[in-house]
């Protein structure tokens, strides 16, 4: 019962996401939308990827330009297998060739660990991002294992399933990665709370105290990115029986930086940050893209401002907020808020404006498209609508300034208050 | 011989071209202990200013005023936002010009278009200077090579001669006591950013037209670059310089040796078939496998002599 108690935020999750793809559930022709259930089976592989990432920068404070390397290599470890239970060489059922894909991530990440773990800060940064570029480039070189360019194809639909499922919808299929997500998320909020989770946090806060305790930091490092290197094999192999393809560009350096603005704009601190930048960022990607040729743009100007502004990311910047809740006065934050969503809003609406005019009369002219709000198509030559987008930009700055000071005030003033309360109490 | 001295006159251009991108990086890390992301951004926008400037005004005044406009984006990139970033560390700096980075990719995409622009070597230099072995060479690669070493005196005589140069010195060793004599520390790193970002810019002129001006060729040089700075070690400008040199000498000698390990296997009376283990590694040939020679070689310097070939500490 206790467990039940304790564990309630993870079950109404399940629940949620159960139910979720229900939302867009076609009634009329009684199927799902094979587009949001595709979206959401990406969120729950690239979820696994960023928490795995975490384990390292998040945990372990090891900032990793290649950890789509391992990642990768556990998709074409999983792709192999498949293709090798089709050929009756070996039997697995489906359920577990996510397990092949993370033991590939394994044994990738204990080889490759080997080397980058023996140094730590900028200098394992710069190894990763060198092993990454090796990786990729041999993905195109060697045609065995990577079968260059066009990549390693598999069908999913194999007879071996435990459960009788022959995963050819792709609603069965998100079952499958939603129960592994759920899966390899408990393990590694589990392995936060093992001594090597803390100690990996030692080494991370002062390596130097922690070799004092008896610690090996570079064991610890190495020992915690074999083990990121498992989880992200798993993401690895659920990606394989989604997409039923595997080639270069999943261990490509864009791969890595997508995990890496996942985590940043998420929160790094917390165990759920990433989680939350992986939404905010699939959500862009798939969303934005369809409407957009420019949102990396948007994502990139995202980061910028949570590195600037928030290093604490989405979920730290939810967290400030708890000792104001505990207190009970959140609710007095509401009208500051309100008040500092209009200029937000402008802001968001000019730039989003002065970026699309630049797109559209550059990339959308030379693919012959035209810019519309609202059906009626805008001129992106004729000064007006550049200086709308200017002047919300320009105004929207100002207020929100004068609004961000009144706000911190506010904010000021509450967590006083807060403070005074929880000393009282 | 013919292919030698022909590669290794354009391999001693590529290398000094990856030196002035490089050295302005060298600076920026081991004085501020940014690794700076923007950095072949900055490399980018410089061919891209200096395409569009030629368009009105000519190659000439562009060689001048584009590395300025880079200079100063360098300039409000520390000022307003890397400044901002420091008190959160070194790996925010890092994340940030890493967003930076991304961001003017993708500016330039929007602004010049996803297609390369012909961006051309001025006509005054269009011709070729000598023939070695019925070979020619063309006067902008001689151009280019004075260009440089011009840049290599110039910071060398301005860190070592000058009041600035030994104020920057100094602020890089002991920032708190060069603060403490009544210099503007912050500053010296908005000028020595800055700097390196005309630096940069100024490559970016004189290689966009050797090479393609294209919305990738930041992403394709930026990597090089950091093996560069990290092969030739930290705080050591000569190191940096030995490290261009010996990376366009690699890259462009691959190209031309077509060998592989089975080859050499076959000197020692081993044959390589298609049924022998790893095969497919052993009969790679080395032009395909030249680009991945620098990231070998930053790896295993990083993992076995962390602070490069000349450098003062480790990276």
């Amino acid at each position: 019962m206790s467990l039940l108690r304790r564990n309630w935020l993870w079950l109404l999750a399940l629940g949620v996401l159960l139910a979720f793809p229900f939302l867009f559930y076609d009634w009329a022709k009684g199927r799902h939308s094979g587009f949001a259930l595709t979206l959401m089976s990406e969120i729950g592989v690239m979820a696994i990827f960023a928490l795995s990432f975490n384990m390292l920068m998040g945990q372990a404070g090891l900032l990793s330009f290649g950890h789509a390397v391992l990642f990768g290599l556990g998709a074409y470890c999983a792709a192999h297998v498949v293709n090798l239970v089709k050929a009756g060489t070996i039997w697995l059922p489906t359920e577990l060739v996510p397990l092949a894909g993370g033991l590939g991530g394994l044994f990738f990440g204990f080889v490759l660990g080997w080397l980058a773990t023996k140094q730590r800060g900028t200098a394992f940064a710069m190894i990763t991002l060198g092993l990454g570029e090796l990786v990729s480039a041999a993905a195109l070189m060697f045609m065995g294992f990577f079968g260059g360019e066009g990549g390693i194809t598999i069908d999913r639909v194999m007879d071996t399933s435990l459960l009788g499922v022959r995963y050819t919808s792709p609603w069965q299929v998100y079952c499958l990665v939603l129960a592994w997500a759920f899966i390899a998320a408990a393990l590694m909020r589990l392995q936060t709370q093992t001594p090597l989770g803390r100690m990996a946090n030692a080494a991370r806060d002062n390596f130097e105290r922690a070799q004092f305790v008896g610690y090996d930091p570079r064991r610890v490092r190495w020992m915690q990115f074999t083990l990121a290197g498992f989880f992200a094999g798993i993401g690895g192999g659920l990606y394989v029986l989604i997409y039923e393809i595997v080639t270069f560009d999943t261990v490509s350096a864009a791969k890595s930086a997508n995990a890496l603005l996942a985590v940043y704009i998420g929160g790094a601190g917390g165990f759920f940050g990433p989680i939350l930048g992986t939404i905010v960022v699939v959500l862009l990607q798939s969303g934005v893209s369809l409407l957009s040729n420019a949102w990396l743009l948007y994502v990139g100007v995202l980061f910028i401002v949570m590195v600037m502004y928030a290093p604490v990311g989405l979920a730290g910047l939810i967290g400030l907020h708890a000792p104001i809740w505990r207190a009970g006065r959140l609710r007095d934050l509401v009208l500051p808020y309100l008040r500092a969503l209009p200029p937000a809003l402008m802001i968001l609406l000019g730039f989003v404006l002065l970026v699309e005019l630049t797109s559209f009369t550059t990339i959308g002219a030379a693919q012959g498209k035209h810019f519309a709000i609202a059906g009626r198509t805008i001129d992106t030559t004729s000064p007006l609508p550049w200086g709308i987008a200017v002047a919300a930009l320009g105004a929207g700055a100002l207020w929100l300034r004068r609004e961000a000071r009144a706000f911190r005030l506010r904010w000021d003033a509450l967590m006083e208050d807060a403070k005074k309360q929880a000393g009282a109490s | 011989m013919e292919v030698f001295v022909v590669s290794l006159l354009n391999g001693l251009v590529y290398g000094m071209l990856l030196f002035m991108l490089a050295s302005g990086l060298t600076l920026i890390l081991s004085m501020m202990g940014v690794l700076n992301f923007a950095h072949a951004s900055a490399y980018m926008l410089g061919a891209y200013f200096a395409y569009t400037i030629s368009l009105y005004v000519g190659f000439w005044p562009a060689l001048i005023v584009a590395p300025v406009l880079c200079g100063l984006v360098g300039a409000a990139i520390e000022m307003w936002g890397l400044r901002r970033v420091h008190r959160h560390g070194h790996i925010a700096e890092l994340l940030f010009t890493f967003g930076i980075a991304l961001v003017i990719e993708k500016a330039v995409q929007m602004t010049w278009g996803l297609l390369p622009v012909p961006y051309r070597v001025p006509e005054l230099l269009d011709f070729p200077l000598f023939r070695i072995y019925g070979t020619q060479f063309p006067a902008y690669r001689a151009f280019m090579l004075l260009i440089s070493a011009l840049m290599f005196g110039a910071i060398w005589l301005g860190l070592t001669r000058t009041r600035v140069g030994l104020v920057i010195q100094a602020a890089l060793t002991h920032p708190d006591m060069a603060s403490a004599l009544g210099h503007n520390v912050p500053r010296i790193f908005t000028l020595v950013f800055a700097a390196g970002t005309a630096l940069a810019g100024l490559a970016g002129v004189i290689g966009g037209n050797y090479q393609v001006t294209e919305p990738a060729m930041a992403f394709t040089m930026g990597p090089i670059v950091f093996v560069v700075v990290v092969f030739g070690g930290l705080g050591s400008l000569t190191g940096c310089f030995i490290a261009s040199i010996l990376m366009g000498l690699i890259q462009t000698f691959a190209v031309v040796f077509d060998v592989s390990l089975a080859d050499l296997l076959a000197k020692f009376g081993v044959t390589v078939t298609a049924s022998t283990p790893f095969a497919e590694i052993l009969t790679v040939t080395l032009p395909r496998i030249g680009a991945l020679l620098p990231f070998l070689m930053m790896v295993l310097i990083l993992v076995f002599r962390p602070r490069g070939l000349m450098g003062t500490r480790d990276t």
